[in-house]
């Protein structure tokens, strides 16, 4: 599964949504994910990757989570 | 300044029912809320009985995303203050900042807190939730319902154990009488059914320890054993007299006196002579204006530990004089409920003006064998239908916090 299919799935199980309504480009905001609801879908996939993720720059769009997940896999 | 306070919402979420309708009638029907712990499983307490609140879903009141950041307690202030709010009507706030909320209880997130304690143990620190903080600080239900309702006055918790819910309507009513608010929301939630609070509670040898749920809560009676630990809230809409009537609200009763002492005695067990609580119930009954002869209905603190009840029963005879707390018609509704802790002077409340309301008063059930020590009328196991015009709720809390209530028809 990508990175971009995992964070769906983890944001649309914590808004009790259908995983189809959410794309990369929607901010965040939109779908009434704030910096704490971020934060604790962070730590779920960091349990699931086996990753410590550390965020260097603010989370705008879901895509910004793909991105924070990317590099700190790579890392 | 000195405005008057009447109750023109209610909501309840209880053991013996989701709804305030439910919740009466079930416990003028003697019902019992009391059964085997569900939440967890309790097989290495010494206790394995509590009321717990059947059938919830927090997401018949909240967005999914929002119970799941909720703790229990939070969640079932929402649910009992959106049936409070509900009930009142339109409530015509043209000013947010004179609209408040007072919401006790005796814990706050307690289950939010064992989950992440596990964590934290079992997987380290990086695993310790960010809702941690805000879904167990004991204000968060406050706050939670500010936001809910944009009531922008004062947002406040009462923490006094037991005495919470009560404490948190006596403020409120305290606040509106003298005009800091026009509106408030008031009341106590409690969800205190888990496993290391429930240790806690054992350790203390405060809890019932019988398996049978007719023979664990038993206030007054001398077989009595502790308390049952219970879960819900209680929630009123207190508004002052002028603006309920002026905007035709049904007002269910009317906040006629608030006493409050603390026993500064010892840190769980009440003063045994009864003199702090027995203060509070005299400093409500002053505020009441209460006469001897009149017919008074008392819902007890009564939660079946023999400290509280002999103490209690000491209480109302210092308070009433030894002739008037003869003619009291006394109940303990926890026998019914359980020990809703910070919940429990809320939903009690809503007990003294439902027996204003309706002329009849509910029992103190399974009450078969009578504690000599305990003399006085608490309406055992049926029903007692009849006129008062005054109904008192007391309430005690571990650090000495007593608090009573007094309600009067609104006339």
């Amino acid at each position: 599964m990508d990175t971009f299919q995992l964070v769906a799935r983890g944001l649309a199980t914590h808004l009790g949504i259908d995983v189809s309504e959410i794309t990369p480009e929607l901010e965040l905001m939109e779908l009434g994910v704030d910096s704490l609801d971020s934060a604790e879908l962070l730590m779920e996939l960091e349990t699931k990757l086996g990753v410590e993720i550390e965020l260097t720059e603010k989370l705008s769009t879901v895509q910004d989570i793909v991105t924070a997940i990317d590099s700190a896999v790579k890392d | 300044m000195n405005r008057r306070v009447v109750i023109t919402g209610m909501g309840a979420v209880s053991p013996v029912g989701i709804g305030v309708d439910a919740f009466w009638s079930n416990l003028l029907e003697g019902a019992n809320g009391i059964g085997p712990i569900t939440l967890f499983d309790p097989c290495n307490l010494r206790s394995s009985l509590a009321g717990e609140v059947k059938e919830f879903d927090p997401t018949k009141r909240q967005e999914f995303k929002d119970a799941n950041h909720t703790d229990r307690c939070g969640q079932f202030a929402i649910a009992a203050a959106a049936e409070a709010m509900e009930s009142c009507g339109d409530l015509q706030v043209a000013d947010p900042y004179r609209a408040a909320v007072y919401l006790g209880t005796g814990i706050g997130g307690f289950a939010t807190t064992e989950n992440n304690c596990r964590r934290l143990f079992e997987s380290g620190a990086r695993r310790v939730s960010p809702f941690f903080v805000p879904m167990m600080i004991a204000n968060m239900p406050a706050g939670m319902l500010a936001i809910r309702y944009g009531f922008c006055g004062q947002a406040i918790p009462a923490v006094t154990a037991c005495a919470s819910g009560s404490h948190a309507i006596g403020e409120a009513t305290r606040a509106i009488r003298h005009g800091y608010a026009d509106v408030v929301i008031a009341g106590g939630a409690e969800a205190p059914i888990v496993e290391v609070g429930l240790a806690g509670f054992n350790a203390m040898k405060a809890l019932a320890t019988s398996t049978n749920a007719n023979e664990a809560s038993l206030p007054f009676d001398k077989r009595r054993g502790g308390f049952v630990p219970a879960e819900g809230a209680g929630v009123l809409i207190l508004e002052e007299y002028e603006r309920a009537k002026a905007r035709g609200a049904k007002i269910y009763g009317e906040i006629v006196g608030y006493g409050t002492t603390c026993d500064a005695y010892h840190m769980t067990a009440p003063k045994p002579d009864g003199s702090g609580a027995g203060k509070a119930v005299a400093l409500a009954l002053e505020e009441a204006g209460w006469r001897p002869g009149e017919r008074v209905y008392v819902n007890a603190h009564g939660t079946g530990t023999s400290l509280n009840d002999l103490a209690e029963t000491k209480a109302l005879k210092l308070a009433f004089g030894e002739e008037e707390a003869r003619k009291l018609a006394i109940s303990s509704t926890k026998s019914s409920t359980g020990h809703m802790l910070g919940a429990a002077g809320a939903v009690e409340a809503i007990v003294c003006a439902k027996v204003l309301s309706e002329n009849v008063a509910p029992p103190t059930i399974n009450l078969l064998e009578p504690d000599p020590e305990c003399d006085l009328d608490y309406i055992p196991l049926v029903k007692r239908e009849g006129s008062f015009d005054l109904a008192i709720s007391n309430s005690f809390g571990f650090g000495g916090h007593n608090a009573c209530l007094a309600i009067r028809r609104c006339e």
